[in-house]
């Protein structure tokens, strides 16, 4: 089994520094009233911490193809639900 | 299957194999997959016949057109905690994790699953949550099992504890998924290419990954729903800016792929049953694999059929409407194959086959009927009606449960080393096909005459569908019994069990009945697909 690189301690906490200032940027964000794309851009941030998380703390990055694929196709099924219900919501 | 490195002696050691430990806490500590899968098993059995207790108590009320015994209330509760039993306690994990726990290693020809500890922790996770949703009884569920908003949002029944219950049963739904897809990828005896594995293998790898995608969805929807009642946050209430259809969308992104969970897995005991009883290599092995794959994916595009009375999007509904006739064609592919193993075959009708044959008739009765409900037009008529009912017990106990007991009656042999009584078996096969068709083809019929289901009371028009019904529930009841007084007079004093009492070519026959503990004593080279009947070796 490969084992993705686990990185240097300086990249963990880079990181964890990047992920605190894009909570600090969510939380600034939600002041300003940017109607329906608040929650667009709050979706966004949230998306890129957690592809950090996974990519870093959950050592995706360095990974094989199998893992990636497994990683990679539940954003399918997301899109999929999203998709069905927004057809549904959005023009009722 | 063609095995270099273990021959026929190694089955010959038998004993009490992996049940020779006795005690308690070999059990309750168990990392070995066949003790986790037989507790599944148990477990599961239990509360299908608990579950079945109400079946026979809503019959019994249904045999007068007013309510008779209980109240309409208590009628609302026995059919929410029948649903809820039946689908959540029984359904989705027997088969997975009672026989695919048991069968999953001993098909790959692996000592256990990737993860023994995980497997362990699914089924404590599992009574962990069978546990909370016995504990909900304090204030009895009357939602139904789909636990539509704004009822279930408002009713003072424990609807908080018995999602909280369904949650845990489904974390431990996604353990075992998981441990299943890694143990198919990973666990695999040399030799064992994708291509010659069994056909349960690749049913069990479709279910894994609906598992795995698809119960999330419903854990977060129930946090939503527990949110609602207990923080006041209205994401399902239209006063606060929520929306109650969207309940029925979270609920049936997960609830429609999961009666796939349901039935993916029997179709894969029924493709290992029929080339054993037929003694005919398989038609079509590949269309029938890939099509396990292809019902998986296709099932996640369909939610939106159970929802066209809703009041969801005309676009909406045009579209699931069109996306739902696609699922028909990987099933038929199956069906088509199954068909054409039999054709030609030397075909024997022992027990397992008498159920696997009813899995196909009463399966494409069930899904015949599904169009039309896939229908728009005819969904609005048929909608919340008996037909409804029918329709999905002819797959769900016609398809899955015909296809579980097709699976006991087969491996019961290997999981206990002892034989059933052939004769009795097949009298309680007998009963139940005619007790099956008896309490549900009538529905098809009081569905169609406008009969609405969920009522104590119905018009008097519906009573002769509806005395048939319940004697039909009877007979089917008894069928079980006499099926369940067989299995257990089997354990006390069936004959001793040979290796491979129906000369069949998986690998679980080249072991002891019942197993060892590490299963193989030598891991099992493969040279061939393991359904090579018909010709010499076999």
């Amino acid at each position: 089994m490969s084992h993705g690189s686990t990185g240097s301690r300086r990249t963990y906490f880079a990181v964890f520094a990047a992920l605190l200032l894009l909570t600090v940027v969510t939380v600034l964000v939600s002041y300003v009233d940017l109607g329906l794309l608040n929650v667009v851009v709050a979706l966004l941030i949230a998306s890129v911490k957690a592809s950090l998380v996974a990519l870093f703390f959950m050592h995706l990055k360095g990974e094989n193809r199998l893992v990636w694929g497994f990683a990679l196709v539940p954003i399918f099924f997301l899109a999929l639900i999203l998709l069905g219900t927004l057809t549904d919501t959005m023009l009722r | 299957m063609e095995t270099e490195g273990v021959g026929r002696m190694e089955a010959e050691g038998n004993g009490r194999g992996y049940l020779a430990e006795r005690g308690w806490r070999s059990w309750a500590f168990t990392l070995d997959h066949k003790r986790i899968g037989a507790m599944y098993l148990w477990t599961t059995t239990v509360f299908f016949l608990i579950g079945g207790v109400f079946a026979l108590l809503l019959r019994l009320e249904l045999l007068s057109p007013q309510a008779h015994y209980f109240s309409n209330h208590t009628y609302n509760i026995f059919f929410t905690l029948h649903g809820s039993m039946m689908i959540f306690l029984f359904i989705i994990p027997a088969i997975p994790s009672g026989l695919g726990n048991f069968f999953i290693p001993l098909h790959l020809g692996a000592r256990d699953v990737a993860f023994p500890r995980l497997n362990l922790a699914s089924y404590w996770v599992f009574a962990a949550g069978f546990l909370v949703i016995i504990g909900s009884l304090v204030a009895p569920m009357d939602t139904g099992w789909t636990f539509y908003t704004p009822y279930s949002a408002k009713t003072g029944a424990a609807v908080t504890t018995l999602s909280l219950g369904v949650f845990l049963i489904g974390m431990s739904s996604i353990l075992t998924g998981l441990n299943f897809i890694v143990t198919i990828h990973k666990m695999r005896a040399p030799g064992m290419t994708w291509h010659r594995m069994p056909l349960f293998l690749w049913a069990m790898y479709a279910t894994s990954i609906i598992q795995v995608i698809a119960t999330p969805v419903v854990g977060v929807t129930f946090l939503l729903l527990a949110a609602e009642r207990v923080l006041g946050v209205g994401f399902f209430d239209p006063a606060k800016g929520g929306d109650p259809v969207l309940f029925q969308h979270f609920f049936w992104f997960y609830s429609h792929p999961v009666v796939y969970v349901m039935i993916l897995p029997a179709m894969g005991i029924v493709s290992e049953v029929i080339p054993v009883f037929s003694r005919k290599p398989i038609f079509g092995y590949k269309a029938i694999a890939y099509s396990s794959l292809a019902i998986a994916f296709m099932g996640f595009l369909v939610w939106g059929h159970h929802m066209f009375t809703s009041g969801m999007s005309p676009l909406a509904n045009a579209i699931f409407s069109f996306l739902t006739f696609f699922v028909a064609v990987p099933t038929a592919v199956k069906v088509f194959n199954w068909i054409a193993t039999l054709y030609r075959g030397s075909i024997t009708f022992e027990s397992p086959m008498l159920y696997a044959l009813t899995f196909i008739f009463l399966f494409i009765v069930g899904g015949l009927t599904g169009p039309f409900l896939g229908a728009m037009a005819t969904n609005v008529q048929l909608h919340d009606t008996y037909f409804v009912v029918a329709h999905f017990h002819y797959t769900m106990m016609g398809g899955t449960v015909m296809g579980f007991f097709a699976g006991l009656h087969y491996w019961f042999p290997k999981m206990t080393g002892k034989m059933l009584n052939e004769k009795v078996a097949r009298i309680a096969w007998a009963l139940v096909f005619v007790g099956f068709n008896v309490t549900f083809f009538t529905m098809f019929i009081a569905g169609t005459r406008g009969m609405p289901r969920r009522y104590a009371e119905y018009l008097p028009k519906f009573h002769t569908e509806n005395v048939i019904s319940t004697i039909g529930s009877a007979v089917l009841a008894l069928g079980i019994l006499v099926m369940c007084w067989n299995f257990l007079q089997g354990l006390r004093k069936g004959a001793p069990a040979p290796s491979d009492p129906w000369r069949a070519l998986t690998l679980e026959w080249r072991t002891a009945s019942p197993p060892d503990v590490e299963n193989f004593h030598e891991i099992p080279r493969v040279a061939d697909w393991p359904y090579g009947y018909g010709t010499p070796k076999a």
